[in-house]
């Protein structure tokens, strides 16, 4: 009989399945996997050093840069973690905010997930429809920080600033115009709260639409159905959060057992998988967006009813308005020292977690009572997801890893840091 | 011992290893500091044992305490010097290889420590673990994947950027620096500019490494100061931080 060897594949690193620069060193049998190695590291930038050279509040603008398809839930580990060791509380409307913008972020995140997670697994439509929403709330993003993506919303001690009452519209242009940019226009006559509403309701109906495409698909459950079945024992033991372990029947999210912000006056439910799959996955993940748009609403009805501020008036941490820097040599002296020194952090260590939409995203913070964090390490839930893959894979065909990429939901940003 | 103090976390943990762990808690966090002899069978204990089943690690970090506290802007006495005391001093970013600061020897306290995040989803309760590397030239920490696998990865990258060597390891190779690399590049006496830099060479036609070309600089001199506010929160934060 011919003797027929395992061998060495590359995956990567520059592959429109690899989700950004994974690099796969693939032992095969045939075209089944005997052993992968994944290299990582390939977008490593050194986040976690260069904030140990910076005042605390210059590096909230590198947390949006880690998992950069859920940029505020980064941002609200970090500034939990200061507002913990300084032992401050964002205002009440603050934490509405919080809550509502880590929703529109994970309802972000999912969107890009179930979009590039059918492109690779072959299904081209969806991504087109994702991007639809996912442009909406790109503007919610921009109109409340003025940038799309990297947004440093989130501030120690509360967020930048308050709602906008406007939202900004679309100008004719040979791309909009006529009865279809009166259309897209007729959601932002109001404020971004009559925005949101509006968004919300909506909504629905197009995770609706998604699910139309993939759900009772026979291609997609021939792709994910059975494949990657990850044991809720296996999920403990690697370390796995979110998604990953709601989606093997363990019932458990940061939002439910340790709330933060304003998740415990929330009403959502916690949808959970049984058999461990992609599929499962994939569904868990559906209604994770359908339970964020609930608890968009109930913040965007609140935060109707209840104005008031949205930082601390504590000008050690938060800078002076520029109508008191004008008058008040007091406020002057502090808008200076702030923004050229920064605060002081007492000495002290923390670990401050958020449900992240991947999962859990930990920010470990150590401070020597100095002006730049002694050791900041971020806890970034793809990277201990991944580290499974040579387990999970192992008697997979090479299409699975694919799959398998996919439903890790990776983003190199934050697993390489 | 009162009745709280019995199902506290860390009375448990008084109660069951003693010694063996020097238990704190500060601000609902509880932190146990152990010897690396003693980190595999407490971990197994603490995965296995019913009052613990801290079924997942959640994360496992490096951290080099040398230069811990030390400021280049001086608050409490007046200086006659001017801003230039400010861009001075020895903190990250402001040498170069040549010119990193050394330890002074015998009487520094111990560099290197792996700090882990533990989780108990039974119980939903949190648990960190600090254990010293008790030799600075070569730290040493037994290494957890037989207990918990997840933890490979994260032993991988605290050997990369702090050099702490995971006895027992399978597989202890650099995960997150550039193939090739040399140094540990998160030690705080490695310069945050680096040592190489990395350009396409269009003569020799290849990828060459050269020396950095850039020059350290810090904007924002380190201090540490005691401001009468942040003393107020803290009391504050005694009596009512965190009651849920």
């Amino acid at each position: 009989m011919q003797e027929i060897r395992n061998y060495t594949m590359n995956f990567g690193p520059q592959h429109p399945a690899a989700h950004g620069v994974l690099r796969l060193i693939m032992e095969m049998d045939g075209e089944t996997i005997v052993r992968t190695d994944p290299h990582v590291g390939l977008l490593h930038r050194g986040t976690e050093k260069l904030a140990e050279s910076k005042p605390f509040n210059q590096s909230i603008g590198y947390m949006d840069r880690l998992d950069y398809v859920s940029m505020m839930c980064n941002e609200h580990a970090y500034v939990r973690a200061i507002e913990t060791l300084l032992g401050i509380e964002a205002p009440e409307r603050a934490q509405y905010i919080r809550t509502m913008f880590d929703e529109i972020t994970r309802i972000l995140n999912h969107l890009m997930w179930i979009g590039s997670n059918a492109l690779d697994l072959g299904a081209m439509a969806v991504i087109l429809y994702a991007f639809r929403e996912r442009e909406e709330l790109m503007d919610v993003y921009e109109a409340v920080s003025g940038a799309r993506m990297h947004a440093t919303y989130y501030r120690p001690g509360g967020v930048y600033r308050d709602l906008p009452e406007q939202m900004s519209k679309y100008r004719e242009s040979p791309w909009h115009k006529g009865a279809d940019l009166k259309r897209i226009n007729s959601w932002r006559e109001g404020s971004m709260l009559d925005f949101l509403d509006a968004f919300t309701a909506d909504f629905p109906s197009k995770v609706d639409e998604y699910e139309e495409l993939l759900t009772t698909n026979r291609i997609w459950k021939q792709r994910t159905v059975g494949i990657g079945v990850v044991s809720p024992e296996l999920a403990q033991q690697w370390g796995m959060t979110g998604a990953m372990l709601r989606g093997s029947g363990v019932e458990w999210d940061l939002r439910k057992k340790q709330p933060y912000a304003k998740y415990a006056e929330m009403d959502f439910d916690i949808p959970v998988g049984v058999n461990g799959d992609c599929y499962d996955r994939y569904l868990v993940r559906v209604e994770e967006m359908r339970q964020s748009n609930r608890i968009i609403r109930q913040c965007v009805e609140w935060l109707r009813a209840n104005p008031g501020p949205v930082m601390v008036k504590n000008f050690k941490v938060a800078p002076p308005s520029r109508v008191e820097m004008k008058q008040d040599m007091e406020a002057l002296i502090h808008h200076f020292k702030l923004f050229t020194e920064g605060y002081c952090v007492p000495a002290g260590e923390t670990y401050c977690a958020v449900e992240a939409p991947k999962g859990e995203f930990g920010c470990y913070l150590v401070s020597d009572g100095a002006n730049k964090p002694f050791r900041v390490h971020l806890r970034a839930p793809g990277f201990a997801h991944l580290s499974s893959m040579d387990t999970i894979v192992r008697g997979h065909m090479l299409a699975d890893v694919v799959a398998m990429i996919g439903t890790y939901d990776l983003v190199f940003g934050e697993v390489d840091r | 011992m009162t009745d709280t103090q019995k199902t506290s976390l860390a009375g448990q943990l008084a109660a069951r290893f003693g010694d063996t762990l020097a238990v704190t808690t500060v601000r609902n966090e509880t932190v146990a500091e152990l010897a690396a002899a003693d980190l595999f069978a407490v971990a197994t204990a603490l995965r296995d044992e019913p009052a613990f089943r801290f079924s997942e690690l959640i994360d496992l970090c490096g951290i080099d305490y040398l230069g811990y506290g030390q400021v280049e802007w001086d608050t409490e006495t007046v200086s006659g010097t001017g801003f230039s005391r400010g861009v001075e001093g020895q903190a990250q970013g402001r040498f170069d290889w040549a010119g990193r600061p050394r330890g002074n020897g015998e009487n520094q306290p111990r560099r290197f420590a792996a700090v882990i995040q533990l989780l108990s989803i039974e119980h939903n309760r949190r648990l960190r673990l600090r254990v010293f590397c008790e030799d600075d030239s070569l730290p040493v920490v037994p290494s957890l994947t037989s207990v918990w696998p997840g933890v490979n990865w994260f032993e991988r990258e605290a050997f990369d950027l702090y050099g702490i060597i995971f006895d027992g390891h399978p597989d202890l190779r650099r995960i997150l620096t550039d193939y090739g690399f040399v140094g540990h590049p998160f030690r705080k006496d490695f310069p945050l500019i680096g040592n190489v830099e990395v350009r396409y060479d269009p003569e020799q036609q290849r990828v060459i490494y050269e020396p950095v070309s850039i020059e350290p600089r810090v904007l924002v001199p380190r201090t540490i100061r005691d401001d009468a506010d942040l003393m107020q929160a803290r009391a504050e934060a005694a009596d009512h931080w965190r009651e849920n």
